[in-house]
């Protein structure tokens, strides 16, 4: 039986209670949300908090809203809220992409999208989902809120840029007319991890040429979940298949895969840069070109 | 801790660090639900938690407190088995039975949101579950059963 050592328990009543609780025990202190890395990595005690702060009924931490040009996604938003939410996937099918090969629809009814981003798993989707889509996430601690580019968020696997005493409230996705966006993604078997993926998000000018581009990588050892090579040298060019190809090339050869019982380094450096071409395919083919929607 | 399952509410001092499928199972003696891999993986412990399937074996009791929880001991009503447990029996939807409590637990609730699903529909439902004796065709069927006989009680067809 997997049981994890002992600590002590304590249901938040605001997110100012979190910070406090935070503040008063230090590093040793954990929040859980859906718990579903933490929990199993207690088990193995590869975590062994001395608190835990359940954030499960703060619900102004959950939901997702469309507000002075951004989509809102409140950090405790399950990952089935916004599988299901309308308004996500009219702006950005790529969350919807992605959120579909997360886990499995149980787990997706109790895992966060705070949590994810918190994990920094080197592997998790939607690390790479919103650096290509340049979200901002909204951080509170004892001095208020402040903001951190998800291109700035990742510190490296398993860290972050929210410090000790803070809370994750919110990631703030800047609506982009026009634009297209997509995830895929190869795995083994459904639910599982990625061997690799890659997100794009695509703004097209009404020649077709690329005004802006993101990149996302998830599993292939990029700290920062981008590729930004890749970006560079799609910018600026028609969208075309050669384009495409130039830009998977590039995001094969920087990315840093290592090699693990998910595949050699060949393998998962060859998926970064064919997942990317598809991923770039995919995003234009749902683009408009000139920004707005026919 | 107070939490109400199947409808009966239970206080009990638990500590912290007591998983869900234990509460259950050791405290409550509700035997239903199985523990399995105990890594979120198998889907043999899935029970409702205010209304949403969840892995049990990934849930600490304490978060429970306050909370509704519904097990598979639940399914059956005044006037007999639920429909997808007799489906299950009827399509042969269970070899060894290991897996069976999760799979009902998540057959009832995508009947509940959608009663007419597609093949794809129940695969994906199950998707989070694995049945080590590798019936899954005949649990897709038993699903498929159930969504037909309950089309035929409401009249639908």
């Amino acid at each position: 039986m997997q049981v994890p050592a002992f600590f002590e328990y304590q249901r938040a009543t605001s997110v100012e209670h979190v910070v406090t609780l935070l503040e008063r025990f230090g590093p040793e202190a954990r929040i859980v949300a859906g718990g579903h890395s933490l929990i199993p990595m207690m088990k193995l005690r590869l975590a062994q908090p001395e608190l835990l702060v359940d954030v499960n009924d703060l619900h102004e931490l959950s939901g997702i809203s469309v507000s002075e040009g951004e989509l809102r996604i409140g950090a405790l938003t399950r990952h089935a809220e916004l599988l299901a939410s309308p308004v996500a996937g009219e702006h950005f099918p790529i969350l919807h992409d992605a959120e579909r090969v997360i886990a499995d629809p149980v787990v997706r009814n109790r895992g966060t999208i705070g949590g994810s981003v918190c994990q920094a798993d080197p592997s998790e989707d939607l690390s790479g989902v919103f650096t290509s889509l340049r979200a901002v996430a909204v951080v509170r601690g004892t001095g208020g809120d402040r903001t951190v580019p998800m291109r700035e968020f990742f510190h490296g696997p398993y860290e972050t840029a929210v410090r000790p005493a803070e809370i994750l409230v919110e990631l703030r996705v800047p609506l982009r007319p026009g634009a297209g966006s997509a995830y895929v993604k190869v795995d083994r078997r459904a639910g599982d991890w990625a061997v690799a993926a890659a997100g794009a998000v695509v703004s097209l000018d009404a020649d077709g040429v690329v005004t802006e581009v993101g990149i996302g990588l998830t599993a292939v050892g990029d700290a920062d979940f981008t590729a930004v090579e890749a970006e560079d040298l799609l910018r600026g060019r028609v969208a075309d298949d050669d384009a495409f190809a130039a830009a998977g090339a590039a995001a094969a050869e920087h990315c840093r895969p290592t090699a693990d019982q998910r595949g050699p380094v060949d393998y998962k450096r060859h998926l970064a840069g064919e997942l990317t071409v598809r991923a770039l395919r995919a995003a234009t083919a749902r683009a408009h070109r000139g920004g707005f929607p026919e | 801790m107070g939490v109400t399952v199947n409808g009966v509410e239970h206080v009990r001092d638990v500590e912290p660090r007591l998983l869900l499928v234990h509460l259950l199972r050791d405290e409550l003696r509700l035997t239903g639900t199985h523990w399995g891999c105990d890594t979120s993986n198998c889907g043999a412990c899935i029970v409702w938690m205010d209304g949403l399937p969840v892995k049990s074996c990934t849930v600490l009791a304490v978060m429970a407190d306050g909370r509704s929880v519904r097990t598979v001991e639940d399914l059956e009503g005044p006037f007999g088995l639920d429909q997808v447990q007799q489906s299950f029996m009827d399509c042969h939807g269970l070899q060894c039975g290991f897996c069976t409590p999760g799979m009902l637990m998540t057959a009832r609730k995508l009947l509940d949101d959608n009663p007419d699903p597609t093949d794809t529909e129940i695969r994906q439902a199950i998707s989070g579950q694995i049945c080590r004796c590798t019936g899954y065709r005949n649990i897709v069927a038993a699903i498929r059963h159930a969504a037909d006989a309950e089309a035929v009680g409401r009249g639908d067809t």
